[in-house]
């Protein structure tokens, strides 16, 4: 079997994020970036498959500026097996990164698609859904468990009620949620192979997908800041502030 | 900052990477702990297996004894990033071998080197190092402990004083005098720590209390002369060659040690308020910390320059010993400066400034102090 899996080049989670004076985006400048933290879980789960002996091939696939290829890397040193960089400088949507990773999927011939339930920069949570309804192939999103046997595959979700459990058919399109596994650190001995494995270069053009906006960002503003509290005398107090200021009793 | 996007001609996106693996290796693994060890005096022992599982022990080893070919920048960015937890004894003792082993790397004999090398580097075994004596660490040519030879044995007469990992290390490399008085009769030989004779106490300390600091005594203690480490004789010139290394590392550190009190005084001078206003919009703490930053930057630079000029095969003793006094001095100066804008919160027990300024004197007096240090380089500059 073979496993795609998305890794998205974004803000490292650490930093704090800055939006430019213009308002039109976030301040990218010297930024520290790194690979999106739900698709270390599903370069992570990948892993786990091939190491239980399920999965011989783990293709890492990026979307964006030539950089992204920093990402594959840190992939391909956790223990991804090659690489494609699909290149662009156009700010890309949801559905264009669908779209490009159908296109692959064509080429590859994949039996999961693995991506992270949303990117920690914009989170659109959208990717994973359109993409499976692009290929019309079984879905399993927000996966805290994913179990392979016999060409199917139970996908435990974290859902608003619990767990939901589905079985779905391969090929399929699952995402990650947080509690799917703990990502490894690449050792140094793998960072030292990942020099050495594959990266395929494209372009979407090549792929045949547009991608043209299909949004326009008006502004891009800091969110409110936080009001100072008040103090309350007594849980009579409190309870007529709850009832008559914030009006939710 | 500790270089993380900068612009260098000395580190590559791999060491970066290296870079991300042991910084989320010390955020998971040891930050959380640190504090708890320290007042334990031990970390667990498969710290050493996890730490090898990330390639951090082997940097710079031969692979066929399992080590990892790479340069120096490496364990730059490993002592860097170890020092953010702000626990020297944890990075001493861990990195004990680093000390302990390379005599044996680069002159011992391949039996040696396949005996002890590779469960050292696999984080099984302990290694450490064995030169200081109660009568003094400074002058290593003075040393008294004694090899006697006995057919196809040395007999071991003696005790070493401060050595780090020197509780429940499982290989001591152990300077012994084998010839006449001077540097002229001192070798090197590997004891392993079940010989019969061979004790060892635990010693009490200022700073690096999680590292197991010991006492060694050796009461007629038999070792096979395979065990010796090079050439009779000739072990000064090993202890000398690698002292460059170890002080290159321990600058290193030191400076690390002085970036992390950097980090923790700009971030409480951020967050503390005192008369009405953050801490740091005050012109005298906003100094301090440019101060601090000046001298480590500074310390930085030095120590890039000297890694880099070491891998062009230059010789670059004095410039080593004058690193390690800027170094260690700055570690000193900043833990100092830390601890005042912490104020009484810095002084309390368990914090990493608190623990930092209790291990600033061993980094200027071990490995070589900072008397020594200029003194060797004042020779060396031909003054
Ligand atoms: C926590 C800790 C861990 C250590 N780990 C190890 C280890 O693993 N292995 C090991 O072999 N050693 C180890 N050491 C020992 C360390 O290397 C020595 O302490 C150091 O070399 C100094 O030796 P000394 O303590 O005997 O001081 P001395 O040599 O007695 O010197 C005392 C003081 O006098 C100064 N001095 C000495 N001679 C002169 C001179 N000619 N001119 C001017 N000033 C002078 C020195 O600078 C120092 O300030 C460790 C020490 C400590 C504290």
């Amino acid at each position: 079997m073979k496993v795609l899996v998305a890794v998205k080049r974004v803000v490292d989670y650490n930093v704090k994020i800055r939006v430019k004076a213009d308002q039109t985006g976030v301040d990218l400048n010297n930024v520290k970036m790194s690979m999106n933290p739900f698709d270390e879980i599903g370069v992570e789960e990948a892993l786990r498959m091939k190491e239980a002996g399920s999965v011989e091939e783990i293709v890492a696939v990026s979307i964006g500026v030539q950089q992204c290829q920093e990402t594959i890397r840190t992939a391909l040193a956790m223990g991804a097996d090659r690489g494609i960089l699909v290149k662009t400088e156009q700010e890309l949507e949801p559905l264009h990164v669908a779209k490009i990773m159908a296109a692959l999927i064509a080429e590859e011939q994949p039996d999961v698609v693995i991506l992270g339930k949303q990117a920690i920069d914009d989170d659109c949570n959208q990717t994973g859904q359109m993409l499976a309804a692009l290929m019309d192939w079984p879905q399993g999103t927000f996966a805290s468990k994913i179990e392979l046997a016999d060409g199917k595959a139970n996908v435990t979700r974290e859902v608003d009620g619990g767990l939901q459990t589905l079985t779905l058919d391969l090929p399929m399109v699952v995402t990650t949620d947080l509690r799917l596994n703990e990502p490894r650190y690449a050792s140094l001995p793998n960072i030292m192979k990942a020099k050495k494995k594959p990266i395929d270069e494209k372009t979407p053009e090549e792929l045949g997908v547009d991608t043209a906006p299909r949004l326009t960002t008006l502004k891009v503003e800091d969110p409110p800041a936080r009001q100072a509290g008040v103090k309350v005398e007594d849980v009579a107090d409190l309870v007529d502030k709850l009832r008559n200021e914030a009006g939710v009793i | 900052m500790i270089p993380n996007q900068k612009q260098s001609p000395y580190y590559t996106d791999e060491h970066e990477a290296f870079r991300a693996t042991v910084r989320r290796f010390v955020e998971r693994e040891v930050e959380p702990y640190v504090a708890e060890w320290d007042e334990a005096e031990e970390f667990p022992r498969e710290m050493y297996k996890k730490a090898s599982e990330l390639g951090l022990l082997q940097l710079g080893y031969p692979e066929e004894y399992g080590g990892i070919a790479c340069d120096r920048f490496y364990g730059i960015i490993l002592s860097q990033e170890l020092a953010r937890a702000g626990c020297g004894g944890l990075s001493a003792s861990l990195m004990s071998h680093t000390i302990g082993t390379p005599h044996l790397s680069m002159f011992g004999s391949d039996e040696l080197k396949a005996r002890v090398l590779p469960p050292v580097l696999a984080g099984e075994k302990i290694a450490a190092l064995a030169v200081t004596e109660p009568s003094g660490g400074s002058d290593v040519a003075a040393l008294k402990t004694t090899a006697r030879r006995d057919g196809d044995d040395y007999v071991v007469n003696g005790q070493k004083m401060f050595i780090t990992s020197g509780f429940r290390a499982d290989f001591y490399t152990v300077a012994v005098r084998t010839g006449g008085p001077g540097l002229g009769g001192i070798s090197l030989l590997l004891i392993e720590r079940d010989r019969p004779g061979f004790d060892r106490t635990k010693l009490k300390k200022m700073g690096w209390w999680a590292s197991d600091t010991a006492a060694l005594y050796f009461d007629d203690v038999r070792v096979p002369t395979a065990n010796l480490i090079g050439e009779e004789n000739q072990g000064f010139k090993a202890i000398m060659h690698n002292f460059n290394y170890e002080r290159l590392g321990m600058a290193a550190s030191a400076l690390g040690y002085a970036q992390t009190c950097l980090d923790e005084a700009s971030a409480y001078g951020r967050e503390r308020h005192t008369f009405g206003k953050p801490l740091i919009e005050n012109q005298v703490i906003r100094h301090k910390l440019v101060d601090m930053a000046m001298r480590i930057n500074s310390g930085v630079a030095y120590l890039e320059d000297l890694t880099w000029r070491d891998m062009q095969g230059e010789r670059i003793v004095a410039d080593v010993c004058m690193l390690k006094v800027h170094a260690t001095s700055t570690m000193e100066f900043c833990a100092n400066e830390a601890m005042q804008i912490l104020g009484g919160a810095g002084y309390m027990r368990g914090g990493k400034v608190e623990r930092i300024y209790r291990e600033t004197k061993v980094m200027a007096i071990g490995g070589g102090s900072a008397e020594i240090m200029k003194d060797l380089a004042a020779r060396q500059m031909g003054l």
